[in-house]
């Protein structure tokens, strides 16, 4: 076996799961290991995944860095948020998918 | 000021994700795994004496298929060498916040200059000269009885003693 460590944002996900060590950022989905092109957060975070794999002695282990993506946090009310217009064309791309999933399936 | 809210302050991608695919006429929601035992394994050397490597769920290009279902199914865990590192791994098809960031900047959620920095300087006692991948996949068996087992073995092969999973 191999020491790990998760480093990530979907908390929920992970925790639910269960992993050994999970450093934790609270911001959107696609940029774990810092915000795109700070090169000082992103050294910072990667010095806490190697410090809780140095450190932490028991499974379930979660730390948060103490990073804010943005002053607002609009992205929070955004990410797959459904408004009522949606439905009906979510209802529809789901439709599609079906049938495409049924069509690599036959193949 | 301090500012209450009737809801945890993070979001919960369970409760998302259930709504969101019921909104596409998913009646059955995604029943996530639960493990109730977590194997955990102690670094038993310094970090300095230490190989480090990383493990992405992002793609080196576009896997071939039309679709995404066809390009997902093309797709297979990988080692890849560090210095033939692509300029932009592949990303598209996985599930992230394309609305509010971006992955044009691989260390964003690959961070392999961040991990070659820390063994330049001794931080680490080395990268791995390979990183590897994985697919993300809805099945758990696939995951945990063939993806992870071909991913332990790169890394034995490698020397690896401790592994980073970035989760995009």
């Amino acid at each position: 076996m191999i020491p790990t460590v998760v480093v990530g944002s979907a908390r929920d996900i992970v925790e639910e799961c269960g992993v050994a060590r999970f450093l934790f950022t609270d911001f959107p989905l696609g940029n774990p290991f810092g915000k795109p092109w700070d090169k000082e957060m992103q050294r910072s975070i990667m010095d806490m995944a190697l410090a809780l794999l140095q450190y932490a002695w028991q499974g379930r282990t979660t730390i948060q860095t103490p990073f804010k993506w943005s002053e607002d946090e609009k992205w929070r009310k955004i990410f797959m948020h459904i408004s009522d217009n949606q439905l009906k064309e979510y209802k529809k791309l789901g439709d599609a998918r079906r049938a495409e999933q049924a069509k690599v399936k036959i193949i | 000021m301090i500012k209450r809210t009737p809801y945890r302050s993070f979001l919960s991608y369970i409760d998302l994700s259930r709504e969101y695919y019921a909104a596409h006429g998913y009646s059955k929601p995604y029943a996530w795994i639960s493990n109730q035992n977590v194997p955990f394994t102690k670094l038993e050397k310094p970090l300095t004496e230490c190989r480090v490597a990383l493990l992405t769920t992002a793609d080196l290009e576009k896997p071939p298929g039309e679709s995404k279902q066809e390009r997902h199914l093309s797709r297979k865990t990988y080692a890849h060498p560090v210095d033939e590192a692509p300029e932009h791994f592949y990303t598209q098809d996985l599930q992230w916040d394309q609305e509010s960031t971006h992955t044009d900047d691989n260390d964003s959620f690959m961070p392999l200059n961040r991990l070659m920095e820390c063994a330049e300087n001794g931080r680490i006692g080395s990268a791995s000269p390979r990183f590897y991948g994985v697919m993300t996949d809805y099945s758990q068996g696939k995951t945990s009885k063939r993806s992870a087992p071909e991913i332990l073995e790169l890394c034995k092969e490698d020397g690896v003693d401790a592994l980073i999973l970035p989760a995009l």
